[in-house]
């Protein structure tokens, strides 16, 4: 594959761009009939959005190829698409954290925006649309921008594929569009966080196998003699979530341009398969993905070696071995085999460790530069992701043992967990993460304001604690009043009366996702005008340590050693 | 611990040194394991082992590993229920043994009938009646003495039962007219038989329009709402002189409801509950608002 990359550079047979071409019609195909022969409204539509997405794409290479800018420059970094995946990261994440608040808003005032009428603002259809906007579209516009810019610098190699890297951003960015779409007009597979329909299933494999090739064709070709511990966690969370994605997505649809489809697995079987599905792509897509992210941006942020090589073999080859057991403790107390449930359960206490492992490298990478957290805002966002990132896995493993799990599941504690790992370690580390590749991307000497990263970081960890806190609140209140009996042997509560105890927690929750959002805007604003160019003059003395500046040359020579204290 | 000092293996300058690799400028220590890293995870790992041999865990050929406990979620399930019916029994017992009308002052019966009612009420009624009864637009009030059916206890379980307009053989069933809708009164007709109702309600109504309207409602509507449009609890028409409505009592809302003739459906609850849960349920309503 390695030599591909010269074919699709000095061949006039580009590979790459007939590949791309040959899709893009077959999009068009597709939407054409699905527009014209669609089994509903929201089916049409999907046909019509399509030819949209499919003539820009065509349109756009057409006058790239009449403007001659479809050329591959062999001697520069492709920083293009990771540039433009800065900009979708950032813009996912407030439309996901966006639309996590209104129905985190819903919740506590049911009748908000619920119009029986017209349904593309209640909660059940925006819920998927908060769930996949920001896990697939911010964490995974931040996972295929930073990988590609990671494997590129480690590998000291060109991304491989001429533009094929330009088909996986867009080709994913499109998914989402159509998915959450899908999502409003009522079109889901009612598989959670696999809610996209059989076509963009099949729409996400292809984007991903691209993504697949695009990595390891790179490393096949890189000029670094090893491979560094950050690849081996984007490649196992690529590799890992197209098998997922592939098995837990096998269904039949009724009619070619019908939303409709079947799963082939039934029953129980088909909640097993689902949550080996769900909780590994909280495994290898919010974990071992962002751990990639950590291992590259941490060490460069402080400026120091990662602590301990043996200890990253050890805890990745563990992580990815143990994970994919852990599933079943979504299925505590069910029809699921109770074995399947020693299994899932006993797997995830045995995960503590691994997990903890990553943490551990990524904070005493920190040792003899701890005083940088005290002037260095970005690198304390990232510290601040590890320690969230740490209580998580302790709690994952926690929750999944079934005494606890009897009390907590069903209840919000369960989303309070999430939302510790979800907004606490991935969106930190990708928000340290944008903060570092702003600069470097753009070429900046430093960020605009370093002030405003430190008010983005307490807007963040107030609005966490207030969320996570809240959610242990209404959660272990709950679970302890389903199972509080009276003195007569009955249930002292009904559900509905639990409901109307959570309110207030409701409402703290609320504004502590009110907070992380405008957190998000601040980021926004700040790398906006780092990408323009500006700087806060008068930041210059408060924050005297700029952060270091990428290596932008494929194959040139390393920076000299890391520069001592 | 001394060898394993975090200190010491963290300071650059002292420490173990870096593996000699190096990527755009990140290099690596080449730090042994933490030791207490090391030792939870093998403790972690010695649980789980523990946990295998003691309860149902790996699968074999035809089966499981079922565990020395010999634990099962199943019979342990099954347990539970058995034993918190048997628990509950003599109370369950007394809701279906007690008559039905001396349930809620008998001194044992009616705490647990009270109770028992409150919570199914929640569980099961409150989605549509809305919490304590209140009702909503299209759901009857159930904390008032005004009753669409028989609002006596016999009458409430029997309500229970077999529901309305539903599905069982013997639901209580009456169906109004959409008179506007279906063509059986003209527009203007329709206005002013929603004048009269108004009036005869005690609200302000159109004199003139009330009058024609009267003559309306003689011909169309008397044969269930009454003469003097006092309704008919027989067959589930309702008062249109007391102020209490179940689809509004607004001028517009009463001319709709001439128009289309809405019913709502309430479910039969005889095969989904058990009969003392039932004879709950009708005393606690009962309790409510009840009336004869």
């Amino acid at each position: 594959m390695g030599a591909n990359q010269q074919v699709a550079v000095r061949s006039p047979y580009r590979l790459d761009i007939m590949f791309m071409g040959a899709v893009v019609a077959l999009v068009l195909v597709w939407g054409a009939f699905a527009a014209a022969l669609g089994s509903d409204a929201p089916m049409r539509l999907q046909g019509y959005v399509a030819i949209v997405l499919a003539s820009l794409a065509g349109a756009t290479m057409v006058f790239g190829a009449q403007a001659g800018t479809l050329g591959v420059d062999r001697d520069a970094y492709s920083d293009g698409v990771i540039r433009y995946g800065v900009f979708m990261s950032t813009f996912w994440g407030i439309v996901g954290m966006l639309v996590g608040v209104v129905i985190a808003a819903q919740l506590a005032f049911p009748t908000l925006f619920s119009h029986p009428d017209f349904g593309f603002l209640n909660f059940g259809r925006l819920r998927p649309v908060h769930t996949s906007g920001v896990i697939f579209a911010f964490g995974g516009n931040v996972l295929i921008a930073t990988s590609f810019y990671v494997v590129q610098r480690t590998c000291r190699a060109k991304l491989w594929g001429g533009l094929l890297p330009w088909f996986v951003f867009w080709g994913y960015n499109a998914l989402i569009v159509m998915a959450a779409l899908g999502y409003v007009t009522g079109i889901t597979q009612g598989q959670e966080y696999a809610e996209p329909p059989w076509y963009l299933d099949i729409w996400l494999t292809i984007v991903w196998v691209a993504y697949l090739l695009v990595f390891l064709g790179t490393i096949r070709k890189r000029t670094a003699p090893h491979v560094y511990v950050a690849n081996w966690f984007y490649l196992a969370f690529i590799v890992t979530v197209a098998m997922l994605h592939i098995v837990n997505n096998l269904q039949v649809p009724v009619d070619a341009f019908s939303s409709v489809s079947y799963p082939v697995f039934g029953g129980v079987q088909n909640a097993l398969t689902q949550w080996w599905y769900g909780h590994n792509a909280v495994g290898f897509f919010l974990t071992a993905g962002f751990l990639g992210i950590m291992y590259y941006f941490v060490p460069k942020q402080a400026q120091r070696p990662v602590y301990s090589y043996q200890l990253s073999i050890v805890h990745f080859w563990a992580l990815i071995f143990i994970y994919i057991w852990a599933g079943p403790h979504h299925l505590h107390y069910t029809a699921l085999p109770q074995w399947a449930q020693t299994l899932g359960m006993t797997f995830s206490i045995i995960l503590w460790m691994p997990s903890w492992g990553g943490m551990i490298n990524g904070m005493m990478t920190l040792s003899g530069a701890w005083d940088k957290l005290r002037t260095d805002p970005v690198l304390r966002m990232l510290v601040a992701s590890l320690a969230f990132y740490g209580m998580s896995t302790f709690e994952g493993p926690l929750m999944s043992v079934r005494a606890v799990n009897s009390l907590s599941h069903y209840t919000d504690w369960t989303i309070g967990h999430v939302h510790s790992g979800a907004l606490g370690w991935v969106a930190l580390v990708s928000f340290g993460a944008l903060y570092c590749l702003a600069p470097w991307l753009w070429k900046r000497e430093r960020l605009y304001s370093l002030k405003l990263v430190e008010t983005h970081f307490w807007l963040s960890t107030v609005g966490i604690l207030l969320y996570i806190s809240s959610m242990w609140v209404s959660g272990i209140m709950q679970g302890l009043m389903w199972r509080d009996y009276n003195e007569l042997g009955f249930l002292t509560y009904s559900f509905i009366e639990t409901v109307k105890a959570m309110h207030p927690a409701y409402v703290v929750r609320l504004v502590g996702g009110l907070l992380f959002l405008s957190g998000a805007f601040v980021m926004a604003y700040n790398l906006w005008r780092t990408a323009r160019g500006d700087v806060r003059d008068a930041e210059r003395a408060l924050y005297p340590d700029a952060p270091p500046a990428g290596n932008t040359t494929p194959g040139a020579p390393q920076p000299a050693a890391v520069p001592a204290e | 611990m001394a060898e394993h000092d975090p200190h010491a293996a963290k300071d650059p300058k002292a420490g173990p040194g870096t593996t000699g690799h190096e990527w755009d400028g990140i290099r690596e220590f080449d730090n042994p394991l933490p030791r207490w890293w090391v030792l939870t995870f093998y403790a972690c790992i010695a649980w789980a082992v523990v946990y295998w041999v003691l309860m149902p865990a790996w699968p074999i050929p035809g089966g499981q590993t079922n565990g020395v406990l010999g634990q099962s979620d199943r019979r342990n399930v099954a347990t539970d229920v058995a034993g918190l019916q048997a628990a509950r029994a003599p109370q369950m017992a007394l809701l279906t043994s007690v008559p039905l009308e001396s349930v809620a002052a008998h001194p044992e019966a009616g705490p647990v009938a009270q109770e028992v009612g409150r919570l199914a009420f929640a569980a099961n009624c409150a989605t549509c009646h809305g919490a304590g009864g209140a009702g909503a637009v299209g759901y009857p009030s159930l904390a008032d003495d005004v009753w669409l059916w028989d609002g006596s206890l016999a009458g409430i379980r029997q309500t229970l039962d077999v529901g309305i307009r539903g599905d069982h053989p013997d639901t209580r069933f009456s169906a109004m007219p959409a008179f506007g809708r279906d063509g059986l009164l003209t527009r203007e007709e329709v206005a002013d038989t929603a004048q009269y109702v108004l009036k005869i309600s005690g609200q302000t109504a159109n004199p003139a329009a009330a009058a024609r309207g009267q003559a309306v409602f003689a011909a169309n509507c008397t044969s269930c709402h009454g003469v003097d449009g006092r309704g008919d609890m027989t067959q589930g028409a309702p008062n249109l002189t007391d102020r209490e409505w179940v689809f509004g009592g607004s001028a517009a809302a009463i001319t709709g409801q001439i128009q289309n003739g809405r019913g709502g459906v309430m479910p039969a609850w005889e095969s989904r509950l058990d009969p003392a849960t039932l004879n709950a349920i009708a005393v606690y309503v009962h309790g409510l608002g009840g009336g004869t």
